[in-house]
Formats: C-alpha cells, structure tokens, sequence
C-alpha cells in the first residue's frame, strides 16, 4: 500500500496531539509504568520488522530481518510484561490492619 | 486493495485505537492495569493480522518464515526473563534496553526496505528523507541507550565522561551524519552513505550520553524513550504502514511530555542537561552554611520513643532506601505504626527513586496501601504538623539550601521536611548528594541523624518500636 504524503503527516501530526492530551493528564505515581507502558507500544516497530522479513531475499537481508524482528519483539513481549509486574503491585489491596500479624 | 487487506487495516487501525484508550487508562491506578491489558491485546492482534496478511500475499519465502518464527521466539523469549527476573530498583535500566530494542529494530527496518527496493535510485524524498531520519535516530537512540543502562547499572562509571576534544568531534559526528543524510537523499542506492549514517548515528549516540551524569540519567532514558517512538513513527512513514505512524507519534509526544515534566521536577533544562554533566560549573559556588556546624547523632532507642509516641509520622523515602533494598523494612515498620494508632503516611519527591512514579512501585512492591503515598504539593502543608519526619536514603530533595539562590540546587522543588516538629535522618554517612553540596537540613536544630545503612537502620528501628508498641 501506499500512502501519499499529506495523509501520513496529517497522521502523525493528529497523533502527537491526541499524545500530548492523553499523557498530560496521568498523576505523577503513574510515570514509571506509563513510560514503560509507552516503551511498549512503540514495539509495534515488529510488525515493520515483519513486513521486511516478507520482502528479504539475500542472506544479508534475512540477517537484518532477523536481528529486527528479535528486536521488536523483545520491545514488545518485554515491555508489556514488565508494565504488568509493576502494575499488578498497584492493585487495590485490604488497608494496613491485618498486616501486623507477624508482631 | 483486496477485501482481506481493507479488513486488516481496520483491525490495525483499531489496534492504533486501543494503544490511545489504553494510555488513557493508566491515568488511574484501578484502571491502569486493564489499560495495559487492553494495549497488550491490541498488540496481539495488530500482530497476528499483520501475520495473516503476509500468508495471504504469499510473497514470503520459507527462509522468510523461519527467520520471522526464529526471531519472535527468541525476541519473546529474552524479553520474558528479562520481565520476569528483573529487579524493582533496577527498572530504568530494562526500559533503556527495551528503547536501545525498539531504536535498533526501527533502523534496521529502513535500511533494509533501503538495501531491498529493486529501483531504489528512483526513490523519492518521501521515503528517502524519513528513511534517514529513522536510520539516524533509531541509531542514535541503540547506542546511546545502551550506554545509559550501562552507567545505571555501573558497568560505565556513572560520573559524567569528557575527554579532550569531546566537543569538537561531536560537531565532526553532526557533520558526518547531516552530510551522509543528505547523501542518501540524493542518492538511496549509495551503499557508503547508508553505512556512514548508521556509524555516525551510532557514534554520536555514544557521545551524547557520556558526558551525562548518573543523577541526570532518568532525563535522558525518557528523551530516548520519545526518540524511539519518532524512529518508529518514521518507519512507518518508509513502510507506508499508518499504525507505525500512529503509535509512534504517539509515544514520541508522550516520552517528549515526561521528559519535560521529569526536567522540571529537578530544576533542570533539557539542553543543559544534553550539553553537559550534572553540576559542572555550579559546584562549588556555595557550599552551605559551612563545615563547623553541629550534628547531632541518635540510636535506634532514642528515635523508636519518638516514633511510638508520635501521632503524625511522615516517612520522607530516597533512592538510598531502594539502593539497599530496605522497602519491605520500611513497609514492615509503617504498619507497625499504623496499627498503633499513628497516623503514617509517606512523601513523594516527584523524582524520588530513579524516575518518576519509581518510588511508588517500589513501595507498591513492599505492599505499602496506596491512599499512604502522597505527592509532593498535597503533603507540603502537612509538615509543620507532623511530629517526626523520618527521612531515609533521600537528600537533595530535602536539602532547604533550594529556596536559595546561588547554588547547584536552587529553584529545585523540595519536600518542607524542615518544617516538621522533629526529623530524623537515616543515612550511612554525612556524604553528599547527586548535586555535591552540604545538606542544610542534616545540621538543622531539629534534626537527629541515625546513622545507619537504610536496611539494619529500619529493621532496628522496627525492633526497637515493637518493645514499645507491645
């Protein structure tokens, strides 16, 4: 596919925006697993990766192909693991009370 | 454009969707976790459809699914046990990883599409000039990455690096890059050009981070963070793949807004911070209120009365306390208190821990209950009517000597823990500070300091408060 320039500024340009609305809001606590969070998305580079798997036809390229598609996925299996490990810890839990028993 | 590939655009471009809806999500800690879940799953089936698609098109080759099987298995597979065994403390470091990952995959994608266009001297600027700028920052972005974990991990000594001529082979590097960019522009065939830009994309990567302290180093893991996302946002613009462009935007205006936001909380500028190393030029100029003044040590007996016969305790925690591991010390004691009667709760510098929010996962992790954790602007007022401040493994962030002028600090947003009635101050030594200057509020006539390192200090203080508490 292809996709004429106008388009995919208008793309990006409307996607920095609706970025800047969306994060600006999140309370500071949240930083750490939203930068994460964020780290994440940015994983979706694998399914370029993949696109470029699809056209390789020299080992070089198969080379590059691997490398980027080990790469993406990393980004992406990782990410979102470690986003829910921390998130996880966040979850509501009974207040400090029955905590003492060990006292 | 066929019936199944018009479906697939619309499973991506809702995919794009849900990465936005799922950013929202994290704006709360009772939704934060279903948004991650939802962006996760999002990312699945962007995946899988894009997986579908390839079949369909039935270009790829055996080789070609075997590498693509190969590398998402092992991809997957090192970024799970990186997940999964990582420690808490050590998390900024994994995201940096994880950007060096993500910066890498997105240059290699316009290299490649570069490297295996069959009319590639025919390429326009509308690939050619994205291409280099994905090539260069996804370059940049890996190297200096890397180094960045390198120096939190200390595998790279964390104090800023200069060398001798540090600054003009930075302009030689931004030469090298620029003159190569505009190379491969004019001529995307051109083998030399490409690798140019990649060394030099690599080299200058190294360079810029460097010369960047450890203190600032948070500052920087989010900036890459943001350069990865625009990396990732230009290969889509290589690969005409609109939810490339999407979720990188996206992730490049959100890195580029914690950064921002992560500066300011430290009184730092984001170019100073690129010039050069922490302090440099400001340490020095004022070192406090001089070196004859009056510390007054405590023991663990003396600060557990205090503490048990306290009915506003506020816990002040610092990267010292995750450094020695002493979270569920810390969280052990806070309920000890809790139960018995006195009202704890625990003040967030906004940069406390390595990044922001970092504190409260560690805390989060020693299962301390979320309402405890308060921001810096809403527990300010609540010093002066506390009767301890027990502050453990921070230092600039309470240091008074910001609400002056004239020092590496000033103008830095501060905790008010000298306003409290008494304070306590759990720390090994006298030593100083990322920012190198005397901490006013150690010699305070209100302060004790228990000297300790964070995790015996709070496992004696906890000990010596169970004597009292019964």
């Amino acid at each position: 596919m292809s996709l004429d320039l106008l388009t995919a500024v208008t793309i990006f340009v409307l996607a920095v925006l609706v970025g800047f609305e969306v994060i600006s809001k999140v309370p500071a606590t949240l930083h750490t697993p939203l930068m994460s969070g964020a780290n994440s998305i940015h994983g979706i580079v694998l399914i370029g990766a993949m696109i470029i798997t699809a056209a390789a036809d020299s080992a070089l390229e198969y080379v590059l192909a691997f490398v980027a598609v080990a790469f993406g996925a990393m980004n992406v299996v990782g990410g979102y693991a470690v986003t829910d490990r921390m998130l996880e810890m966040f979850k509501a839990r009974p207040a400090a009370g029955k905590r003492g028993d060990d006292a | 454009m066929s019936d199944l590939e018009t479906t697939i655009r619309y499973i991506l471009l809702a995919a794009a969707a849900c990465f936005v809806l799922g950013l929202h999500m994290m704006n709360s800690p009772a939704t934060a976790r279903r948004g991650n879940t939802l962006s996760a799953g999002a990312m699945t089936v962007a995946i899988l459809a894009t997986g579908v698609l390839l079949a369909e098109d039935s270009e790829i080759t055996t080789t070609g699914w075997i590498v693509l099987l190969c590398g998402v298995l092992v991809g997957s597979a090192a970024g799970l046990w990186a997940a999964r065994t990582v420690q808490m403390t050590a998390m900024p470091q994994l995201v940096s990883l994880f950007n060096a990952v993500g910066g890498g995959a997105a240059a290699l994608l316009a290299i490649g599409e570069l490297m295996q266009h069959e009319h590639v001297s025919s390429l326009g600027a509308r690939t050619t000039v994205p291409g280099g700028l994905d090539i260069l920052i996804g370059a940049v972005t890996f190297s200096g990455s890397l180094i960045a974990a390198g120096k939190l991990q200390g595998l790279i000594p964390g104090q800023p690096i200069v060398f001798p001529g540090a600054r003009p082979l930075n302009v030689l590097l931004a030469l090298a890059f620029t003159g190569s960019a505009v190379w491969l522009v004019a001529d995307p065939a051109s083998t030399t050009a490409l690798v140019l830009l990649t060394l030099a994309g690599l080299a200058f990567g190294v360079t810029m981070v460097l010369p960047i302290g450890g203190a600032d180093m948070p500052v920087v893991i989010s900036l890459l963070n943001a350069f990865t996302g625009t990396a990732v946002g230009m290969a889509g613009f290589v690969l005409s793949e609109p939810a490339l462009i999407i979720a990188g935007a996206l992730v490049g205006a959100s890195g580029g807004i914690l950064t921002k936001l992560m500066a300011d909380a430290m009184n730092r500028s984001i170019p100073a911070i690129i010039v050069g190393g922490f302090g440099t030029g400001d340490t020095g100029t004022d070192q406090g209120a001089g070196g004859d003044t009056h510390v007054r040590s405590v023991s663990a007996d003396d600060v557990a009365i205090q503490l048990a016969y306290a009915s506003k305790v506020i816990i002040v925690p610092g990267y010292g306390l995750a450094a020695a591991q002493a979270q569920h010390e810390l969280g052990d004691l806070a309920a000890l208190l809790s139960e018995h009667g006195v009202d704890v709760s625990y003040a967030i510098h906004p940069v406390a821990g390595r990044m922001p929010g970092h504190m409260n996962v560690l805390l989060a992790e020693a299962n301390v209950p979320y309402p405890q954790l308060k921001e810096m602007e809403e527990i300010n007022p609540e010093f002066a009517q506390a009767d301890v401040a027990l502050v453990i493994g921070a230092n600039d962030v309470t240091n008074p000597a910001a609400r002056r002028q004239g020092n590496a600090i000033s103008g830095m947003p501060i905790l008010d823990v000298d306003k409290a009635k008494s304070i306590v101050v759990i720390k090994r030594s006298m030593g100083h500070g990322y920012a190198g200057i005397d901490n006013e509020l150690y010699t305070g006539p209100r302060t004790g300091m228990f000297f300790s390192d964070a995790k015996q200090g709070v496992a004696d203080l906890k000990a010596a408060v169970r004597v009292f508490v019964g």
